[in-house]
């Protein structure tokens, strides 16, 4: 979601989150209560299949794929060992699936709908005192600021650097609390400017 | 006309702005000052986001105690660092958020959107992540996303102290070209020569209020 979206106009992303999401933990249920290869080799297909219908290259498919491969061997080896090599290759398959399944849908929904989705299915916490608008706002917040606390640590990661304090971890996580205390308030006050009420 | 009356401005026992009247009416207003000499505290006095300890801010009659709301949608306010501005992860996302904010219809959203990317030439844009954006783009989005919520007034502090100089220039053109009263708290003397009103801020006091070309040299004379 943050910034997996791939812009386009494919059926799946006109498609509201709402059903997108519930077809998601269909599928991931369905995958989790039929125990076969064969239907779990289907699937894998079947997801990998509507990428190039929503407009989406195998690269992007595959990028999906490959930050966990070193999972995938682990669970892989670990189950031949235990279970012999059709359980670990119908277990690897599903989980790629999955995986395909879930960024099928991020790559294909933009965070806010995904948050005005949220904020609306967690309509029903209002009579037990939550505001699902804060809560949907938060996780937007959490979303938009990852990659500028990334940011911040890695500036100042270079700043400690400089003066030989690469490994003191204390070195590094003070100024970037501070850092981000400073920049929390800035936001909270950048909030309120552009006329948010909850 | 923004109307500052008897303002006194203290944060515990730390007096950052010291009886403080003006009244603000002119096209371009600069405010000009050392670090810590309250030109940021006093900007963000106009559209509510600080309230005085005594004394009043009224905005075209409205006092920013009482009519909060209103004066945030007349007063927009663009901070120093446009990534603590930006707050959806995508440009045309952040662009709806102060428009959603106001109850703006969904049609009007997408229109102004469409608008105003295409005036900062980053239609192309629209669905980007914005963290990916250059600084200039950033504080280009921080403007856009204040503009389309139609304010009156537009406060900027220190738009451009984290820009390059080709980012400068384009944030410094965007500025020029806006139809709003733009008050600007700024170090750079430079953007600051063909305003109308230049106010010298130093220890939460106004020691010069005048034409840029009679106030920056007085304001660079006290500096040294």
């Amino acid at each position: 979601m943050l910034d997996l979206y791939s812009p386009g106009t494919s059926y799946l992303h006109r498609l509201g989150p709402g059903p997108k999401i519930l077809t998601m933990m269909l599928g991931g249920t369905g995958l989790f209560l039929f125990d076969s290869l064969p239907i779990a080799c289907a699937a894998f297909i079947a997801i990998a299949a509507l990428y190039p219908v929503a407009g989406l290259t195998a690269k992007q498919a595959w990028a999906q794929i490959r930050p966990l491969l070193w999972i995938f061997a682990i669970f892989f080896a670990l189950q031949w060992w235990l279970s012999g090599l059709t359980t670990a290759a119908f277990v690897v398959i599903r989980l790629a699936a999955l995986i395909l399944l879930a960024s099928l849908v991020t790559l294909t929904t933009r965070a806010s709908d995904m948050i005005d989705s949220l904020t609306h299915a967690l309509g029903f916490l209002r009579p037990f005192g939550a505001n699902p608008a804060k809560i949907g706002l938060s996780i937007s917040l959490a979303l938009r600021f990852i990659p500028v606390l990334a940011q911040i640590t890695q500036e100042v990661r270079e700043a400690q650097k400089t003066r030989g304090l690469e490994r003191s971890v204390i070195a590094t996580a003070l100024p970037v609390a501070i850092r981000t205390i400073k920049m929390a308030d800035d936001i909270s006050d950048a909030i309120e400017a552009r006329g948010y009420r909850p | 006309m923004i109307e500052i009356k008897n303002v006194t401005l203290s944060y515990g026992d730390r007096t950052v702005l010291r009886d403080i009247s003006l009244a603000l009416s002119e096209h371009r207003i600069a405010i000009i000052g050392a670090n810590g000499s309250g030109k940021s505290s006093f900007a963000r006095l106009l559209n509510g986001l600080v309230l005085p300890t005594t004394g009043d801010v009224l905005i075209d009659g409205q006092n920013t105690r009482t009519h909060g709301k209103d004066i945030r949608q007349k007063v927009g306010f663009v901070f120093q660092n446009p990534d603590n501005q930006i707050v959806f992860p995508v440009v045309e996302e952040d662009l709806a958020f102060g428009m959603k904010n106001l109850g703006f219809p969904k049609e009007d959203i997408r229109r102004k959107t469409d608008e105003i990317l295409a005036r900062y030439d980053m239609s192309d844009l629209r669905e980007h992540p914005a963290h990916l954006l250059s600084g200039g783009q950033k504080q280009l989005l921080a403007i856009s996303g204040v503009l389309v919520m139609e304010p009156a007034y537009i406060v900027l502090d220190e738009p451009t102290t984290l820009l390059d100089l080709r980012n400068k220039r384009r944030v410094t053109e965007a500025i020029h070209a806006l139809d709003q009263t733009v008050i600007l708290a700024s170090h750079d003397l430079d953007l600051l020569q063909d305003f109308d009103r230049v106010i010298v801020f130093d220890d939460g006091r106004i020691i010069a209020d005048d034409r840029p070309e009679n106030a920056i040299p007085y304001y660079i004379e006290s500096m040294s």
